[in-house]
This record gives C-alpha cells, sequence and structure tokens, in this order.
C-alpha cells in the first residue's frame, strides 16, 4: 500500500505526459532535439554567446514587465521612477536588473557578430542568419536608446535630446523622421509617451518576430563551422548531441550569465540623477552610454576636421557606408565563399573591432 | 572502487545510485535555492501596496469632515483607513456608522431614505439602518458597525 502510494505521483505525471505527448508529439520534438548535433572544435566557445544574448533578452522581457506595473510614462515618468527606485521593496533591484541586462544584452550581441563575422558564418546558405541579425542590433540599439529616455532625469533628457538631434542633420527625411519620433520641438512628456510605446510594443513586436525567424534559420542550417574546421576532413571533425550535452553547456553559460547580472546588479545599482529640468545647462563631463560612444567620437572628429554641418553628414555617411558594408559582406566576401581562408575579410574584421573598441575608449578621453 | 561497482550484478552499483542520487538532491537543492532567490523580491515588489494598504487599514479612528451638518434622514459617505464607510442621521437625531462593504461579495452599500434601508445594488441585499443587521437578499452577516461620538461639535468615529 505505501508502496503503491509513493509511485503514484510518478505513474500520474508519465500518464499526463503519454496524454499530452499522443495530442502534440512532444516526443517528436524531443527526438530532433537528441538528433540535432553541435560541431566540436577550438573555436566552438563561440557558440555560446547568441544564446546568452537571447538570455538577457529574456531576462529584459521579465524584468520589464515587473516595471511596467509601477512605471507611469508621460509627466508622472520622474516620479514613479523614484517610486520603484527608492521606495518600492526591490524596486531599486530589479531597475537595476533591467539596466545591466540591457548593457549586457548589447555587449553579448556584439560579442555574437564578430564571433559569426570570424567564423564566416554569415556565407551561403545563412545570409539572412546574418540580416536577421543584423535587424535584431538594430533593434536592440534601438531598444536602448528609447529605454533610456525613460526615467527622464537629467542625463536621460539630454541623451535623447543630443541623440535625435543628430539623425535631423540628415537632408530632406531628417528633420520629419526626427520631429515624428519627439513629438514636437522639444523632448517632453510627449515624447515619453511615445518613446514607451515604441521601447513596450513595438520594438518588442517587431524583435520577437525577427527573433522567431533567425532561430528558425539556425534550426534549419544548424551552426556553422569556420574555414579553419572545414579544412578538416570529414571523419576527423568531432560534434556532440545538441540534447542533452550541448543544452546543459548553454545551460551552465547561462548560468553564469546570471550570476554575472546579479553581482553587477545588487552590488552597482543603477543611478536615477535628478530630474529633468529644461532651465539647468547640461551637466559636464555628459556623454552617451559606451554602445553609442564609437558613433560619438566619430562625429566629434568628423566636426574637428570638417567644420560646420559638412562634419555632421561626413560622420553620419561614414557610419551609414560603413554599416552597409558591413550587413553586404555576404555578397562580395567571395573568397570565404570557396571555403578558404579569407584572409582579407578577417583582416576587415579586426579593423573594425579595433576600429570601434579604439573609437570608444578615445570617446572617453576625449571628453571635456 | 572497480571492484565495488561491479559487486552488484547487472545495472549500477549501490555506490553510483548514491552518487547519483546525491548529486540529484544537490542541484535539485540549488535550483530551488535559485528560484527561491529570484521569487522573492518578485514577490515583495509586487506586494509592496497591499502592504501598505494593510498599514492604511491599521487606522482606529477618524473624524468625519463636516459629519456634524449632516441633515436627520441622510448619510454621507466617508473613508475609514482604506475602505469606505457610512455616517447616518436618522430621524430620532441618533448617529450612526457602519463599513459600507455588502459582506456577500464586497459592494459599496447605499442608504435608501424613502424605503428605510440599506441596500446594495449588486445583487440586492438588504440591512437593517439601525443596526446593520442582514435583513434580506444574499448577504450572510451583517455590516460592522462603529462607534459614533460627538466630541467638541465634530463626529468621531471609531472601531466599537
Amino acid at each position: 500500500m505505501a508502496k503503491w502510494l509513493s509511485r503514484a505521483p510518478r505513474l500520474a505525471a508519465v500518464g499526463a505526459y503519454r496524454w499530452v505527448d499522443e495530442r502534440l508529439g512532444l516526443g517528436e520534438v524531443l527526438g530532433y532535439a537528441r538528433q540535432k548535433s553541435v560541431p566540436l572544435h577550438k573555436h566552438s566557445y563561440w557558440y555560446y554567446w547568441g544564446g546568452v544574448s537571447l538570455f538577457f533578452f529574456l531576462v529584459q522581457g521579465v524584468s520589464g514587465v515587473l516595471l511596467l506595473v509601477y512605471y507611469r510614462p508621460g509627466a508622472e515618468a520622474y516620479n514613479s521612477v523614484r517610486e520603484i527606485t527608492f521606495d518600492l521593496d526591490f524596486g531599486w533591484l530589479i531597475r537595476s536588473t533591467h539596466s545591466w541586462s540591457s548593457n549586457l544584452m548589447i555587449l553579448s550581441v556584439f560579442i555574437h557578430m564578430f564571433s559569426v563575422f570570424f567564423m564566416k558564418a554569415y556565407r551561403k546558405p545563412r545570409e539572412f542568419g546574418w540580416w536577421s541579425g543584423l535587424a535584431l542590433l538594430g533593434l536592440t540599439l534601438f531598444l536602448g536608446f528609447s529605454g533610456y529616455l525613460l526615467p527622464m532625469d537629467d542625463l536621460a533628457y539630454f541623451a535623447t535630446k543630443v541623440g535625435l538631434e543628430i539623425p535631423r542633420k540628415l537632408p530632406v527625411i531628417g528633420p520629419a523622421v526626427v520631429d515624428m519620433l519627439r513629438g514636437g520641438a522639444e523632448v517632453s512628456e510627449v515624447t515619453i509617451q511615445r518613446f514607451f510605446a515604441l521601447h513596450v510594443v513595438v520594438l518588442p513586436f517587431f524583435f520577437i518576430f525577427i527573433l522567431g525567424f533567425h532561430l528558425w534559420l539556425v534550426q534549419r542550417h544548424g551552426n556553422a563551422v569556420p574555414p579553419s574546421e572545414e579544412a578538416v576532413p570529414e571523419s576527423e571533425r568531432h560534434s556532440i548531441p545538441f540534447f542533452p550535452n550541448f543544452f546543459a553547456k548553454d545551460l551552465a553559460m547561462w548560468l553564469i550569465a546570471l550570476n554575472v547580472l546579479a553581482i553587477l546588479a545588487a552590488l552597482f545599482p543603477w543611478q536615477l540623477g535628478p530630474q529633468a529640468d529644461t532651465l539647468t545647462p547640461a551637466p559636464a563631463g555628459i556623454h552617451p552610454e559606451w554602445y553609442f560612444m564609437s558613433q560619438f567620437e566619430v562625429l566629434k572628429l568628423f566636426g574637428r576636421w570638417f567644420p560646420g554641418a559638412a562634419g555632421e553628414i561626413l560622420g553620419i555617411l561614414f557610419f551609414t557606408v560603413g554599416g552597409l558594408l558591413w550587413a553586404l559582406i555576404p555578397l562580395y566576401d567571395k573568397s570565404s565563399q570557396r571555403a578558404m581562408r579569407a584572409r582579407t575579410t578577417t583582416w576587415l574584421g579586426y579593423i573594425v573591432l579595433v576600429g570601434l573598441i579604439g573609437l570608444t575608449i578615445l570617446g572617453y578621453f576625449d571628453l571635456d | 572502487m572497480a571492484e565495488h561497482e561491479h559487486a552488484e550484478s547487472g545495472g549500477e552499483s549501490r555506490l553510483q545510485k548514491t552518487r547519483r542520487a546525491f548529486v540529484r538532491l544537490m542541484l535539485s537543492a540549488v535550483g530551488a535555492a535559485y528560484a527561491g532567490l529570484i521569487a522573492y523580491p518578485i514577490y515583495r515588489f509586487l506586494g509592496a501596496p497591499a502592504r501598505r494598504a494593510e498599514g492604511m487599514a491599521a487606522v482606529t479612528q477618524v473624524t468625519v469632515q463636516d459629519g456634524e451638518r449632516l441633515r436627520a434622514n441622510e448619510a454621507k459617505m466617508f473613508r475609514f483607513g482604506t475602505r469606505p464607510a457610512m455616517l447616518i442621521h436618522h430621524a430620532d437625531n441618533t448617529w450612526v456608522a457602519f463599513d459600507a462593504v455588502c459582506t456577500h461579495l464586497g459592494c459599496t452599500v447605499q442608504f435608501q431614505a424613502d424605503k428605510q434601508r440599506i441596500h446594495c445594488a449588486c445583487h440586492g441585499g438588504t440591512y437593517d439602518m439601525h443596526t446593520g443587521r442582514n435583513i434580506g437578499g444574499p448577504p450572510p452577516k451583517p455590516l460592522k458597525a462603529y462607534k459614533v461620538e460627538m466630541k467638541d461639535g465634530q463626529v468621531v468615529v471609531s472601531r466599537a
């Protein structure tokens, strides 16, 4: 009797699983996951970064919904964030988690992008993976920019004001696009309201949609192997099953990511500056977040070299053309296409990587 | 150890079994600890307003603003802590106050001077206007009565 009782929950669970499996075919999914394999080589480590980016995106979803419970867009924005940060239990931790996770997400998306680039994983048939990934990067940066305004403290206000002045310099479409985003001549409650709509509804909607496409492509094509591994004869290559082996390693990476996030969010709580006031001058040494620092520095340098409006337009042009060339790499990198080790492309990648990091560091030294 | 592992015929040895059980237990414990560490701040965060309301509900006495101006055979709604309450000035010049939340499903009740009763519009519950006793419809319990006193010409309502 006692033995039967102790077995009952297990039997019930097995029965419930069978009932669902008969109707939804869970076994097929699991079987597919077991069949799928992940290549094992000396660069395999870089395969985790897409998953880490996804993890931070999920954290953003959960912590964002929690903030949504108390955040009030519009005129009360600053006050509601002040309440979340100082009055509500653990509000500071949830806000800090959301801010730190956004930074870590952008960082891991960048790492993911460069690892894909250096492994030449954008080659046929994975071009759409590269492009959808770049679209996700763009949305991630736009999410970062729109979310930055929402607390409406002094940094948020000036960052948005400056951030919107830059695209305004674009000929013809610039002013129209910026006025539409800003909802008036000044950054105000109206701007908060529409950035809020963008940040919590519009951008996440497109993000989830494109993310679904991106992940579907990964399922369809599997992990790409770098040219160095392609040179190894088929019989000498190694791989591990996706489930449970790689999945377990993925989870371990997520756990590390969670721990890093918890330490940063708890020990370095995200600050809230004084409320934005149009009559207060911008604080000294104000600068964009690190992920916009390189663009900021380019505009600054071009402004010095080409005084007047020309500097800004050339700076924007520089980034637009550079971004376009970066996006179109699968179309003109023909040597990698033939599975050769394309040193020119690798060097291009190094130049872009070092350039971005160098400009970012330079940006921090170049603050007046 | 190798001897030990094959000590039992067929399947895993006892050592392997206990090791597996130990690892499983430890993993479950660590997993539960993480889940708790994540869930607790979220629980506190979401529950903060409810706890604040509890603090406000701890009120024991309220002065009804302009309560003394209430005419005979009329009622006035006021807030007792977080809850709606009702002050009635009866025709015989007695004063009563009740918690104005219907004991059935929580709607706010009203005083009906013409029918000389307290009524809940949601499901037709009725209460005695002098005692708060449930006299008709679905309410299972009487309305909670407060104590009403006149202090320096003002109406002061307190927990009975």
